[in-house]
């Protein structure tokens, strides 16, 4: 019981941060039929606003609220990998609109930039390009309607990016100045260290949990109940349910699809900046920390289907548990005297690598009893 | 195609052959060792850049999977050169099983002993590996964006999967065939890689006429068919699955031939040929070369893969940059390629935008390109 509550745990945490990766992907790919392959990229971009987060928190003025710093940088990482992804959004993905393979070559080319952007500029000044775009991207918005009906409307957006640049500049060699480690381009990993309250452990029922898995898991838990009342109870959720079922209808009945594709978009690579944050709690934070979960989210959204987070939500906790089952061997340890040719088999698919060689089989074998996964959309516009 | 359509003049024809057999000659004398070693992996590439374009410029699949291919091929060549070189090793099997404890050669190596068996291996199991893939794919309507991460999550599957097992191929540390011997000469040696650079060349225009026979007459057509209008196809009354299946074994074939050649030529295969960037880099050669144009694919894998080696030489972190923007441009701004912009209405646009040339009145300009319909 014990050892089954365990396996449990385990595999929901493993399958907790593959919800909140896949989050976003299974999104976006509702909506737009893109698949991101960025995502992973703007993972990392939320695992490294943590880490610039918890040195910024060392400073003489934030120290009394170091603690406090994760809970912070769950909304900077929110906030950045959102402001990238909207960007990316305007600036490439808009025009390869109803090419999805050519989107997949493109945000390929981006996950590409972001790894060496990490590597060889000082995230100091990474940060202050971020604030710079954020400033730049969102400061015409907030215009009084006045300006931004006249014609010099241009100019005062124009004006705003050189604020937005000059900003963006000074704050960076500001944090420059302020935090060495930040300073200088480095490919080396770094580390985030929990604060002091999440370490250790907690004992539920007689079984220890670590605190991170536990915060892991309720980081994932908002998020998703977060983005379900977004999308069920706000009028642009409902609007972005309207376009992913039919975007055409949705068109002509005065949606700007153009509007829901941006929100979208940033909201998903907004929870891929989440999941960051959680993917920091777990190990070391490199350029290439996305990677390692990315194809993960794809499997998750394969199986899960498209436009149901349901799905998504019950293929990742499949996946996590699958994972857990084979990759430590725990069904031996649950059923000890099984024959000796099926102990064998289990005990070759035994690691984390072969336990992956399994589920994809599996996933595979799936999909041929339900090709468009757990549950797929009805109606006469999927077949194209 | 408006290029291919126009008649070349068969002295013309017949001089470029001959000053391209004269250069594949005189290139080992012509070219440093190592530059000479550089150009004959690409040439090696552009066969799996072949098969890229039979399957996606041609047929419309995007695969991001042919690293698995590629590596099968080159394990194959790789284990008969270990195997047949490892008569000074206990128990006459190659060194590394010693580390690991095993005694006797894994049952599946056992044919490997014949080099009749392994040179069919080298592309028949790349292509029977991708038509049971794509047979298992194809057969549920599994196309587009689900195909390409299809693809990706079995390259992975298939990576963690050489990269786990030490006992049967030596997991991380791939297989050496630098030391090796063939016909009682090194692998390594400068003659051998002489050789393997000829037989290089000659498979690559090989390749080349093969995919052109592939993509021409009715099966090429029906493949163009597939690309553009899948459903329109299968009413027509024609099975997609049998096609696709077919061309996406075939470029598997040529993957792995690939591999093969490619393996023999840097002296060790092992599965970093299996990561997810190499089999994306592929598309990218093809896709910079020009889709659906089978010259495009190998000048595109030569030419991206030397400018590769150039640009990491000088400034090794700029690469990635490069590489990225060579994405999103082509993607965004030349959809085509090269090629196909240069055979298309590339250049008659551009001198067309410098008043050079008489702007074409009719749509969709009839009498001088008969361009085949636009893929969406």
């Amino acid at each position: 019981m014990e050892l089954l509550l365990d396996s449990l745990f385990n595999g929901v945490a493993i399958g907790s941060v593959l919800l909140v990766a896949a989050l976003g992907l299974a999104i976006v790919f509702g909506l737009m039929g893109v698949i991101n392959l960025a995502h992973g990229e703007l993972m990392m971009l939320g695992a490294y606003t943590t880490y610039v987060t918890q040195l910024i928190f060392k400073l003489p003025i934030l120290k009394p609220f170091y603690n406090s710093y994760i809970i912070v940088s769950i909304f900077l990482a929110f906030i950045v990998s959102g402001v990238v992804g909207i960007l990316l959004e305007k600036t490439i993905i808009r025009k390869l609109y109803g090419s999805p393979l050519e989107t997949l070559l493109a945000t390929w080319g981006v996950s590409l930039i972001l790894q060496q952007f990490v590597r060889s500029v000082p995230l100091a000044y990474g940060t202050g390009l971020v604030i710079s775009l954020l400033i730049g991207l969102f400061l015409p918005t907030t215009f009084p309607s006045k300006i931004k009906e006249s014609i010099n409307f241009k100019y005062f957006k124009f004006s705003s990016w050189i604020f937005a640049a000059l900003t963006g500049v000074l704050t960076g060699s500001l944090i420059s100045s302020s935090v060495s480690k930040l300073s200088r381009a480095s490919a080396r990993n770094v580390d985030v260290t929990a604060p002091s309250w999440m370490r250790g452990q907690v004992e539920i029922i007689g079984t220890a949990f670590p605190k991170t898995r536990l915060m892991i898991i309720v980081i994932t838990l908002i998020s998703v109940i977060a983005i379900t009342l977004f999308l069920n109870q706000s009028a642009w959720g409902m609007r972005i349910r309207a376009v992913t079922q039919n975007r055409q209808m949705s068109d002509c009945l005065g949606i700007s699809t153009e509007k829901v594709d941006i929100i979208t978009f940033g909201i998903g690579s907004g929870l891929a900046g989440v999941a960051g944050v959680a993917v920091s709690l777990l190990g070391s934070v490199g350029p290439n920390v996305g990677g390692n979960y990315i194809v993960g989210c794809f499997m998750v959204v394969v199986l899960g289907g498209v436009g149901n987070l349901l799905g998504t939500v019950l293929a990742s906790f499949g996946i996590g548990i699958m994972t857990d089952l084979i990759g430590a061997g725990r069904l031996l340890s649950i059923w000890p005297d099984m024959p000796l040719p099926l102990s064998n088999t289990i005990n070759f698919f035994a690691t984390t690598s072969m336990a992956r060689v399994m589920i994809f089989a599996l996933i595979v074998i799936f999909l041929q009893f339900k090709p468009t996964g757990l549950f797929p959309q009805k109606g006469r516009m999927v077949e194209n | 195609m408006s290029l291919s359509k126009i008649k070349f003049d068969k002295k013309i024809v017949l001089s470029f052959w001959i000053i391209l057999i004269a250069l594949i000659i005189a290139a080992p004398t012509l070219l440093p060792v190592f530059r000479l070693n550089l150009l004959g992996r690409y040439l090696s590439l552009s066969i799996v850049a072949l098969g890229v374009d039979l399957i996606w410029g041609y047929t419309g699949l995007l695969s991001l999977g042919q690293g698995i291919f590629f590596a099968l091929g080159g394990y194959c060549a790789a284990m008969y050169l270990q195997i047949t070189s490892a008569s000074e090793f206990p128990n006459n099997i190659p060194e590394f099983f010693a580390l690991y404890g095993v005694e006797k050669l894994p049952f599946f190596w056992e044919p490997f002993r014949s080099p009749v068996f392994t040179f069919l291996a080298i592309w028949i199991i790349p292509a029977l590996v991708a038509g049971l893939i794509g047979f298992l794919v194809f057969r549920n309507r599994i196309k587009g964006v689900y195909f390409s991460i299809l693809t990706q999550a079995s390259l992975l599957v298939f990576f963690n999967f050489f990269n786990g097992q030490q006992k049967l191929i030596n997991g991380t540390n791939g297989l050496k065939t630098d030391v090796t011997q063939l016909f009682g000469q090194m692998v390594g040696s400068e003659s051998m890689q002489r050789i393997f650079f000829w037989i290089t060349a000659i498979l690559v225009i090989a390749a080349w006429f093969f995919a052109k026979w592939v993509v021409k007459g009715r099966f090429g057509n029906i493949l163009i068919g597939i690309r553009d209008d899948e459903p329109r196809v299968r009413f027509t009354g024609y099975n997609p699955v049998i096609f696709k299946t077919i061309i996406f074994s075939i470029a598997g074939g040529l993957a792995g031939i690939s591999g093969a050649l490619y393996t023999v030529q840097s002296g060790i295969v092992s599965p970093q040929f299996m990561t997810v960037p190499f089999s994306i880099e592929m598309v990218i050669w093809v896709a910079v070369g020009g889709r659906g144009t089978l010259l495009g694919a190998i000048l595109g894998a030569v030419f991206i893969n030397y400018a590769k080696s150039l640009v990491s030489e000088a400034l090794p972190a700029s690469w990635m940059f490069i590489q990225g923007g060579l994405f999103i441009l082509v993607v965004t701004a030349l959809p085509e390629g090269v090629l196909g912009w240069i055979q298309g209405d590339g250049p008659r646009n551009l001198l067309q935008r410098f008043g050079l040339k008489r702007k074409i009145e009719t749509y969709p300009s009839l009498e001088v390109n008969n361009k085949e319909g636009n893929n969406e």
